[in-house]
């Protein structure tokens, strides 16, 4: 088992978890994933490790709480043990390009961490466009500064950077400089696929890391299973960064709302039975 | 009772006694076990149907080799205590093998009583003494020899991880068990449904080996968290490794609308409802897709297990699909009969060839081919082949593809120098289990591809025999303790 040594709120239900888990923090590499479960009556779900400390044996962890899982997570103590597995999925492949943009929106700057970092030590110019719909849900924005050459930020609303989506910010970085060498988009599968068609006449070799619905995370459920290229793939194994020009993320999305009446039902049961404490971030007692 | 008394010709004239069931009605709404089991009266009762063989057939039949004849007289004689002791001698699972052995294929198919009559129901009286020593509280834990020093890693916690980790404690190894998932048991416990297997038993089971000293790391992904290779180095230590890593690779048949919503591998779906209990979700958290109109795909156990699932969870209406007959069905005999008991609508010689989904991509339908039995392929089965204009469509909210699994890859792509067939099976020796990396063994499903619980087991226990020559260096492979021997605990 894993414990749960710190717990902390960066933005509006986001959090960072470090765990202690020290099979898992020697050997993840960038890109990799763990599925966590929080109890004999949860459900396994993955979360991307977004940073690793193989000396202290710790990883961190980035959750936007969401449903039910994350928030019940959410409220669990600093101290508390829950079954962690990984380092899973196949490490992103890391090569001095030139230059790298890693574009990331929502929870999907988590996973640009660990890549933003083996970019730049692997000698790319790494410029980051991050954005969200508000200031404060823009997360490691200090992070990632400390791992990128370039930062530019946007916001739905206007408070923070510029104006618009991270796609329009992509979109006149390729008009003023001319195509980067490689593009990371990370983040909801509706804004990766604008990346991937933003990039997709330019030729420039994009790479989305997919986020569909994973039980066992190690190829033995398919349930993971997206089409790619035409072909069926694992997400847990084959992936979960993919050519995102070839991914068929119509297919992903709907795959993504398979169980969305149950998942409404589990989180409203959830915030009854635990009102406020939800919202405050107050720790159960029980 | 009479006892020991009757002639061969009185036993013959004993009819097989019946195994008391949960009613079809009331057990499809429910997830409880089907067969209840025999009680004291019956079993020694059906005991008495035994001939004493001199040349035991059944015993011939059994993969294990369990003294049958033997442990039938004490049941006979209602020593049930002296009779799960004989059982036990070789094999440690029976609660298991009992209630999910193939049968009629093995140690009945053989009985001598068979011949003329109903066999010898020697499965379901395997299972009666190992669950009459469970209720009476009064079970051994094998004596195990003094610690020899030697460490053996076991990648995965199937019959054949159990089986291999049973036998090289009792030799007086120290064994950690290596498992992927949260839950040790394998197909135990994510494939087999409750209703034949209670998860109860499986955990029992996994209890008493953990009474013999053997340690099991969940969560941990061998190929991953750590490869053989490094199990096998400076910082795991392990002296020796078994594989039995099993089938756990979904295949799905390649026809268009197999990524719809409402397609299932069999795996997700006994996972979701087994491993997960979705079936008592929101109580748990995974949920579970919960059809009206479903489809599997397949006759084995996997697939009756599906349908047999999915009526629990209330579907209304349930159709399997299957390009052979019902005389290929691979499935246990005793789950075909009772999951058409059931209500189960079997369309034998029927096979779909693609799946149609709404707007939303999810299902609604299923194309499906009527089939004709030709010539015998290398299997000696008669081949199916379609019959050309003889398509329909079926109205069906969700599909499970109950085809077959192969060998999960994971742990057979980081350990280089494994050699492995075309299909991507490990090769072992025959005789040792041994891979082609010297110290490392496999067995089970990830060996045969997909087989057998009684075989999986064998398969575990012979490569213990090949672990223990191994390490102690009889096979001439071995070497020394690479530690200290550990003083036994004291007390
Ligand atoms: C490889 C990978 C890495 C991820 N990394 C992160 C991360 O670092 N931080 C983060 O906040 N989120 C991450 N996610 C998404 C995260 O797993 C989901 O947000 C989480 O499962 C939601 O669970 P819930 O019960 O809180 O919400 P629910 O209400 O159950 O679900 C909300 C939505 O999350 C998705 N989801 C539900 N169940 C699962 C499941 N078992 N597996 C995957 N997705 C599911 C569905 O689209 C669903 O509609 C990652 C997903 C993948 C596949
Ligand atoms: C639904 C279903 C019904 C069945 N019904 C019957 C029946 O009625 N009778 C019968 O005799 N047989 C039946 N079988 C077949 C039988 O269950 C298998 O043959 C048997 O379980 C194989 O045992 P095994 O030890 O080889 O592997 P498994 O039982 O498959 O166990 C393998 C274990 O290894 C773990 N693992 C895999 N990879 C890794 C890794 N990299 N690191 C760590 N752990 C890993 C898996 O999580 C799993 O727990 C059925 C199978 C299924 C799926
Ligand atoms: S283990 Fe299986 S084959 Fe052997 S006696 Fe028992 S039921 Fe028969
Ligand atoms: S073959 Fe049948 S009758 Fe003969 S010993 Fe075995 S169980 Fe008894
Ligand atoms: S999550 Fe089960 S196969 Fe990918």
């Amino acid at each position: 088992m894993a414990t749960i040594l710190k717990k902390e709120t960066i933005a509006p239900a986001f959090k960072r978890y470090v765990v202690e888990v020290p099979e898992v923090a020697r050997k993840h590499q960038a890109g990799q994933f763990v599925m966590i479960l929080l109890h004999e009556h949860g459900e396994r779900i993955p979360l991307t490790i977004a940073d690793s400390d193989p000396e202290a044996g710790t990883i961190t962890l980035i959750v936007q709480e969401i449903g039910k899982t994350t928030m019940e997570m959410g409220l669990l103590p600093e101290g508390t043990e829950i079954a962690v597995t990984g380092p899973l999925g196949t490490p992103t492949h890391i090569e001095r390009w030139g230059t790298a943009v890693c574009v990331g929106g929502g929870a999907g700057i988590a996973p640009l961490l660990p890549i933003a970092k083996a970019l730049k030590e692997a000698g790319n110019h790494v410029v980051s466009i991050l954005g969200g719909r508000t200031k404060e849900l823009v997360i490691l924005r200090d992070e990632m500064e400390a791992r990128s050459d370039e930062m530019i930020y946007t916001t739905d609303d206007g408070s923070f950077g510029r104006k618009g989506f991270v796609t329009h910010a992509l979109a006149d970085l390729i008009e003023e400089r001319g195509k980067p060498d490689i593009v990371f988009g990370i983040g909801p599968a509706i804004m990766m696929k604008a990346v991937a068609d933003l990039t997709r006449p330019h030729g420039t070799p994009t790479v989305a890391s997919l986020n569909s619905i994973m039980i066992d995370g190690t190829g033995m459920c398919g349930c993971c299973r997206v089409t790619v290229g035409g072909e069926t793939k694992f997400v847990c194994v084959d992936g979960p960064e993919f050519d995102a020009h070839q991914v068929d993320f119509d297919l992903l999305m709907k795959r993504l709302r398979t169980y969305v009446a149950q998942e409404e039902e589990a989180k409203r049961r959830f915030l009854e039975a635990h009102r406020c404490r939800a919202t405050e971030n107050a720790e159960v007692t029980a | 009772m009479t006892t020991g008394k009757l002639s061969p010709k009185e036993r013959m004239q004993i009819p097989r006694q019946p195994m008391p069931c949960q009613d079809p009605h009331e057990r499809v709404l429910n997830f409880a076990e089907v067969a209840l089991g025999l009680t004291p009266e019956l079993a020694r009762r059906e005991a008495e149907r035994c001939l004493e063989c001199k040349d035991p057939k059944c015993v011939a039949g059994c993969p294990v080799g369990i003294d049958i004849p033997r442990f039938l007289v004490e049941i006979r004689e209602g020593r049930f205590d002296e009779a799960i002791r004989i059982v036990k001698e070789t094999n440690t699972l029976p609660a298991i093998c009992g209630r999910v052995c193939p049968q009629e294929d093995q140690c009945e198919q053989v009985c001598i009583v068979g011949k003329k009559k109903d066999p010898v129901a020697i499965g379901r009286l395997e299972r009666f003494v190992a669950d009459w020593e469970r209720d009476h509280g009064t079970v051994e834990l094998p004596v195990c020899e003094e610690p020899t020093g030697f460490k053996v890693a076991i990648v995965g916690s199937g019959p054949s991880g159990l089986a291999c980790a049973a036998e090289l404690a009792r030799n007086g190894h120290s064994v950690t068990i290596f498992e992927a998932l949260h839950k040790p048991g394998g197909v135990l416990v994510y494939g087999i449904p409750e209703f034949r297997l209670p998860k109860e038993i499986v955990r029992w089971e996994i209890e008493n080996l953990e009474k013999m000293g053997v340690e099991i790391r969940c969560n941990f992904v061998v190929g991953k968290t750590a490869t053989v290779e490094e199990l096998m180095g400076e910082e795991w230590g392990f002296d020796a490794v078994f594989i039995g890593t099993g089938a756990g690779l979904p295949y799905f048949m390649g026809i268009p609308g197999e990524n719809l919503i409402g397609v299932y591998s069999a795996n997700e779906y006994l996972t979701r409802v087994n491993l997960m209990k979705g079936y008592r979700f929101p109580e748990f958290d995974t949920p579970v897709k919960v059809g009206k109109r479903i489809a599997v795909v397949g006759s084995g156990n996997v697939a009756m297990d599906c349908l047999r699932t999915a009526l629990r969870l209330g579907a209304e209406e349930v159709i399997c699909l299957y390009r052979r007959t019902r005389a290929e069905s691979p499935a246990r005999l005793e789950e075909l009969e009772h999951a058409e008991e059931e209500g189960i609508d079997f369309r034998w010689l029927t096979s779909p060839v693609e799946i149609l989904g709404d707007d939303e991509g999810r299902v609604r339908a299923v194309r499906v081919i009527k089939m004709e039995l030709g010539e015998p392929d290398e299997s000696g089965r008669r081949r199916p082949k379609p019959i050309e204009g003889s398509e329909y469509t079926i109205d069906i909210d969700e599909i499970v593809m109950a085809i077959g699994q192969g060998p999960n890859p994971l742990v057979l792509q980081t350990t280089p120098g494994l050699e492995l067939n075309r299909w991507g099976n490990i090769v072992v020796d025959e005789v040792t289990m041994m891979t082609s990396i010297p110290g490392v063994f496999a067995g089970g499903d990830i060996v045969t591809g997909a087989a057998t619980v009684i075989l999986a087991m064998g398969a575990g226990k012979k490569a213990a025999a090949g672990i223990h020559d191994y390490l102690l260096g009889k096979g001439g492979l071995g070497g020394e303790p690479r530690r200290e021997v550990a003083a036994p605990p004291a007390g």
